[in-house]
């Protein structure tokens, strides 16, 4: 028996199992079909310049040697240190929702001030909520789903508020449409507001240079360009997987992070439509995806008067989080500037700008009308912006370049079927698949962000190969 | 390995699990969970570290014997009589 464990991905989820296995002495290959690893939170260049993609932030920011929250487990649990992730705090960030303007910032009574000004009838309740949170030992892999929605509504009676609550925690990590689970509202309220919001100097790369010189460190082996066509299943059990090709490795257990649906597919074959039906109704399909356009500045964006470092907006009173039926739905967005955190080494500006989007329609576009359309769209989206936040009139004068990606383009470089950034809204939280020796690791199995993603990983080693060979 | 190394031995592994903590005032009869932060993901990495550098198994009905150091010693020294000591913190 070649390895111990194939790990499908080098993404967060992917990296964080494999150093939990690998520190352990397991035999571990993780296999990645793109040229560089990060999946859903990757990193390119362009014209010289570098770019994040994937997630704006690491929400779940806590200082230093704080105790029992998930950024310091994560660590802990792959022996890394707060320091070597040299986190720069936001300055603050808003929501702006219909002509409202609600700061916050890693202080969340800040934000709780600005609700109290904005609704004060409201803040005794949403103080109750908080207080009401379960622990976060209580919010793991069993609960059961639940509408935010509804339970919102027991502490909260402006509708207003519910939709300014909704317009962050749906954007940051909801894969379901015009809601989120009650137990992921949570996560995310704390993540988002009691926690908070870092950068990496360097960004998303520092993070993930970090998880892959661990990973090799302890002995595991990272495969580049090695995309898995399937897994091989004898017996119900999970032996191995064949690659891209043809070449087959076998293992003791296999951990997928390419999606609950993907998955299915590498188990079963596009072809067996009866194991493919039985899928997509288990799995259910994943609807949500974004457009997003990268301005490069030659000044940075405080200059401008643009400071905060990641803006909601919204036009109108109700926030629609579901697949537009337009390319993208500029009702609503993300105004997101890496420079307006603290420690921020890039010299030039930049800004991004992330709204809802319909991967059909993307899809299907012929190449000259795909990039004549990124180009209307990104337009669009900064008009729309601009109407939230006057400021970003001014970005215009400054712009050095422009950058677009679509949901085709995260379907190409992460393979989650329909660019879909949360993956599918029915979650798999204990990572079974019905396969022997597979599991699911993630963003199907329904953690959260960055630090979520990290957390999953190490969490389905721990209980599917670490503690099995403890018992 | 004598008792007093097999205190040794597993505050070198708490001290790889928890670098920040400070082990240096550890009492023998209280839980460890009360003086500093350990939670269940850190005690299934003790005894993994533990089975990694002795070869000592703990079964998971025996986590609880582990909760003190005192705990430690009366349920590992036997396990580790005849093992040398040697450091967790590698390169």
């Amino acid at each position: 028996m070649a390895y111990d464990t194939l790990i499908i991905g080098a993404g967060m989820s992917g990296l964080a199992a494999g150093i939990r296995l690998a520190q352990f002495d397991r035999r571990v290959l993780v296999l990645e079909r793109h040229s560089l690893w990060g999946g859903l939170n990757s990193f390119y260049k362009l014209k010289g310049r570098p770019f994040d993609s994937g997630l704006h932030a690491l929400t779940n920011f806590v200082p230093k040697g704080t105790a029992g929250v998930p950024l310091t487990r994560a660590l802990r649990q792959l022996r890394i240190g707060y320091d070597e992730l040299k986190l720069g705090q936001q300055g603050h960030s808003e929501i702006r929702f219909d002509g409202r303007l609600l700061k916050f910032t890693n202080q969340p009574e800040v934000f709780f001030g600005e609700v109290a000004r904005e609704f004060p009838e409201e803040i005794d309740g949403l103080r109750r909520m908080v207080h009401e949170f379960a622990p976060y030992d209580a919010v793991s892999i069993e609960n059961a789903d639940s509408s935010a929605r509804e339970q919102l509504q027991r502490y909260v009676r402006a509708p207003e508020l519910i939709e300014i609550l909704m317009l962050p925690t749906c954007i940051y990590g909801s894969a379901r449409e015009d809601d989120l689970d009650w137990d992921q509202f949570q996560i995310l309220f704390r993540a988002l507001f009691l926690e908070g919001f870092s950068r990496p100097e360097g960004g998303v790369r520092t993070l993930l240079d970090l998880l892959v010189k661990r990973f090799r460190k302890v002995g595991g082996e990272l495969r580049m360009n090695s995309g898995v066509q399937s897994i091989l299943v004898r017996k119900g059990t999970a032996i191995g997987v064949r690659l891209d090709s043809g070449e087959e490795l076998l293992a003791e257990r296999v951990f997928s992070s390419a999606g609950h649906a993907e998955t299915l597919r590498l188990i079963h074959g596009q072809d067996n439509s009866e194991h493919r039906a039985a899928g997509d109704a288990s799995a259910g399909a994943a609807r949500l995806s974004f457009f997003e356009a990268i301005s490069v500045l030659d000044t940075l964006p405080a200059n401008l008067g643009i400071d905060s470092a990641v803006t909601f907006f919204n036009h109108g009173q109700e926030f629609r989080y579901r697949r537009p039926k337009t390319p993208i739905d500029v009702q609503s967005g993300v105004i997101c500037s890496p420079n307006n955190f603290e420690r921020c080494e890039l010299s030039e500006g930049f800004v991004r700008f992330t709204a809802l989007a319909n991967h059909a329609h993307w899809r299907n576009l012929p190449e000259p009308e795909y990039v004549a359309q990124k180009q209307i769209c990104a337009d669009q989206m900064l008009a729309s912006a601009t109407a939230a936040m006057p400021a970003l009139g001014a970005i215009g004068a400054h712009s050095l370049m422009r950058d677009t990606f679509t949901p085709r383009t995260i379907e190409h470089y992460t393979g989650h079927v329909g660019g879909a950034v949360y993956g599918s809204p029915v979650k798999c939280r204990d990572g079974r698949l019905g396969v022997e020796r597979l599991a699911l690791i993630g963003t199907d199995q329904g953690m959260l962000g960055i630090v979520g993603a990290l957390l999953s990983g190490i969490t389905i080693a721990n209980q599917q190969a670490l503690m099995e060979a403890a018992r | 390995m004598t008792q007093d190394e097999v205190v040794t031995a597993i505050k070198d592994i708490i001290a790889q699990i928890a670098p920040d903590e400070d082990l240096s005032s550890l009492e023998m009869d209280v839980r460890l969970r009360e003086q500093i932060e350990l939670d269940s993901m850190d005690f299934l990495d003790i005894v993994m570290e533990l089975r990694k550098l002795y070869g000592v198994q703990v079964p998971e009905k025996d986590y609880m014997e582990l909760a003190t150091l005192g705990g430690c010693v009366k349920y590992l020294h036997p396990l580790l009589e005849k093992k040398s000591l040697h450091c967790a913190q590698r390169a």
